[in-house]
């Protein structure tokens, strides 16, 4: 990297950083002239080669686990290393990144994801999901349907789907080369048999593209669906499994099911959020306190995606005051 | 409204990180300098540039500072640092038997050549509380020093490299070679696990080095499970040494070896009885095997430090690896035999980082859970009241026929 392209990188991390009150604060924190000691995004230019090179292999080959060397960061492993090592290998100057755990863009974690992406590249953010043209998430795919010229980069704990059944590699590895997968049928069967139903609540197991068992990270399989056929390109980085894989735009993607025990997700359309109104969204309960101390407070629904409920709201609110005036 | 709870993420994070920095120093006592720490805190930052895998000690004191003396958390930082560091060479392979050694130990022979140096051990020390360390001045340790200096200067002979104990068995012929792949992989590049993902099987050069970067609490576990019971490795310490070792590489233009310096390494050689004659091997196999004797195999322990509990829980489950690899017996001979159950559970920075990964929010899992355990509650509560009725019909077919039965 050329020495102006530095000067121009730094300079842009000065001044977004002098932008916002908390900016202001991470300037002080970073005191010292820490970020001149790192590149752009962190990690060297070589790796992020190596990460890029292996997500196109994963790219030509759906749903398949590939390795990569996993590098250390400043973020402990298990905290969304590996999505954030494929942020970063993606990351240029101009990108405008969004990310969000369990759907909310002010989650603790989010937040310091964030902190370090803007720390080492000084990129725009944005918590508008169609702003966005890389998002990097945990636990979610968010509502707003994601288009061709986006990236949804997903963190994942485990990376393979049959470590329930099988927790040795080495033979994970094989029967995902001979497409054996009848361990996990007769697992998906017991579960069946045990508790009326396919016991899994979310990493739902499915089949891309008719070959490779492929684990969905944490989403709740309300999200499963939204993989298939859609028009986002779909990364998963596990940094401590050190392993990527991706799901190409317009991928089919078919959960696990029986034909008399079809898939099913958490969706009940009598549940609507308590801010925005929403009975087509996923929702998470809250518990709200009562208004006076008297009272006995009561358990309530949100979206999950606080971003898009906020959208919802605003515009609730607008067409409430146009009703109105 | 009660919807406070889930916003104010940013600044939650950055009080906190203020908060530690106040606990830190709110005692209010003299800061300790990062030199102090590196000479009278030796261990801790050994084990951090150790389990950190980065050989810096002034680094490794500031990380240990900055964590407040917790090892995990140091050799994190440390870890973390290491990969902003470019890659530019590979070292030539260190010889330990050009060690200036401070401390060099073997169980196998009492005699050895150049003779056992007990060096700084507390091995041998009563573990006394010694009290009169906290009132320790500079004027006492300036007073200690010119004691001991003193010594120094009349008795003293300069330390020779020491030739290998294990040396001496190769040359008596009672040590086994490794096997020919490993001997070809040795040769080759060493598998950079920092560069590449681990895949198993794994060669010897990948295990080691996870082995040399591993927690050492958790490589204790593995080694004393093997040696207590769950496994069969009865191990002898063939040699221990502590010194430091000059780090060369090869010269870009010439090929020529350059010392570019040296470190500070404990180096541990196991030895244990290969299992020659396996019970079910057939005769054909034994004819085939030809006349090798029985022989000893080796482990090989190496950090970077002074860490002797480290450096032999290595060696020890190095062995157990290597004998279960030769005998194609994975796991079979406990835990520690199993190559990928150790392999991927001893690195504490990712050990440590996933456990603590619970502490994040689980809302959108944890909700996606209690939908699937209505529905087997549901399912459940379903199969008990058909359960029930079935009870009860029995019980009322049943009851007419016993009343039938006194009658007669």
């Amino acid at each position: 990297m050329s020495d102006d392209v530095i000067g121009q990188l730094l300079q842009r991390l000065t001044t977004s950083q002098t932008q916002t009150e908390a900016g202001a604060t991470l300037a002080q924190a970073a005191q010292g002239g820490r970020e001149p000691l790192y590149n752009f995004a962190f990690i060297d230019e070589d790796s992020k080669r190596e990460v890029r090179r292996k997500l196109l292999k994963g790219v030509a080959l759906p749903g398949h686990l590939v390795p990569f060397a996993s590098r250390d960061l400043p973020i402990a492993r298990g905290w969304g290393t590996g999505g954030l090592q494929v942020t970063l290998a993606l990351v240029e100057p101009r990108d405008v990144i969004k990310v969000i755990d369990q759907g909310d863009d002010d989650s603790v974690n989010a937040v310091n994801l964030r902190r370090l992406i803007q720390k080492t590249t000084g990129i725009a953010f944005t918590t508008d999901t169609t702003r966005a043209t890389v998002l990097q998430s945990r636990h979610r795919i968010p509502e707003e349907r994601l288009r061709a010229d986006q990236i949804l980069v997903l963190q994942v704990p485990m990376a393979d789907p049959l470590r329930w059944v099988e927790p040795n590699i080495e033979r994970a590895t094989e029967m995902h080369a001979e497409a054996d997968y009848g361990h996990m049928w007769v697992y998906m069967y017991e579960s069946v048999v045990r508790s009326g139903d396919m016991n899994i609540a979310s990493e739902y197991p499915v089949i891309v593209e008719k070959r490779y068992m492929m684990d969905t990270t944490p989403i709740p399989r309300y999200d499963v669906g939204r993989l298939h056929m859609a028009e986002m390109l779909t990364l998963f980085g596990a940094g401590r499994e050190k392993r990527v894989y991706a799901v190409p735009p317009y991928t089919h993607i078919v959960p696990l099911e029986f034909e008399d025990y079809p898939f099913t997700t958490e969706h009940d359309p009598s549940k609507h959020c308590d801010k925005c109104g929403a009975n087509d969204t996923y929702l998470t309960s809250y518990f709200v306190e009562s208004p006076t101390p008297e009272g006995a407070g009561c358990w309530t629904y949100l979206c999950s995606d606080t971003s898009y409920c906020e959208k919802r709201t605003r515009v609730r609110g607008q067409r409430v005051t146009m009703e109105a005036s | 409204m009660g919807y406070v709870a889930v916003k104010g993420g940013t600044e939650a994070v950055l009080n906190a990180e203020q908060l530690v920095e106040y606990f830190r120093v709110k005692g209010e006592s003299e800061p300790i300098s990062v030199v102090q720490i590196q000479e009278q805190l030796r261990l801790a930052v050994d084990r951090a540039m150790g389990e950190g895998a980065l050989y810096a000690p002034e680094l490794a004191a500031l990380a240990l500072k900055q964590s407040e003396g917790d090892a995990l958390e140091a050799s994190f930082l440390l870890r973390a640092y290491r990969s902003t560091v470019p890659r530019i060479e590979y070292s030539l392979p260190v010889a330990g038997a050009r060690m200036r050694p401070l401390r060099r130990i073997s169980a196998t022979f009492k005699d050895i050549p150049e003779g056992q140096l007990l060096g700084p051990t507390r091995d041998y020390q009563l573990r006394l509380l010694n009290t009169l360390l906290t009132h320790e001045s500079s004027a006492s340790t300036r007073a200690y020093l010119a004691q001991i200096e003193a010594k120094i200067t009349d008795e003293t002979k300069p330390l020779v490299n020491f030739p290998k104990v294990i040396e001496k068995m190769r040359e008596q012929g009672i040590l086994a070679e490794p096997p020919e792949q490993e001997k070809a992989d040795a040769d080759a590049d060493p598998y950079d696990i920092t560069r590449k993902a681990l895949t198993f099987p794994a060669p010897r050069s990948a295990r080691l080095q996870v082995l040399a970067q591993g927690d050492v609490g958790g490589m204790l576990t593995f080694a004393y499970s093997s040696v207590r019971g769950y496994g069969d490795a009865h191990p002898t310490l063939g040699e221990l040494r502590v010194g430091h070792v000059p780090v060369e590489v090869a010269h870009p233009v010439t090929g020529e070896a350059v010392e570019i310096g040296e470190i500070l390494v404990t180096e541990c050689e196991m030895v244990s009885r290969v299992q020659s004659a396996d019970a079910d091997e057939s005769h054909a196999q034994r004819v085939a095997r030809g006349p090798e004797q029985p022989k000893f195999g080796l482990g090989y322990g190496f950090c970077f430090g002074h860490s002797e509990v480290k450096a032999m829980s290595m060696a020890i489950i190095d062995r157990v690896l290597s004998a279960a690899k030769e005998h194609g017996v994975h796991g079979e001979g406990g835990p520690t035999a199993n190559e990928e159950f150790v392999l991927l559970h001893i690195d504490g920075i990712e050990a440590s980082g996933f456990t603590a990964h619970f502490k994040l929010p689980h809302y959108v899992t944890f909700q996606a859970d209690i939908s699937v355990l209505e529905r087997t509650r549901a399912f459940h509560a379903e199969k008990f009241a058909a359960v029930r009725e079935q009870g009860q019909a029995k019980t009322a077919r049943t009851e007419p026929e016993e009343k039938g039965a006194e009658h007669v």
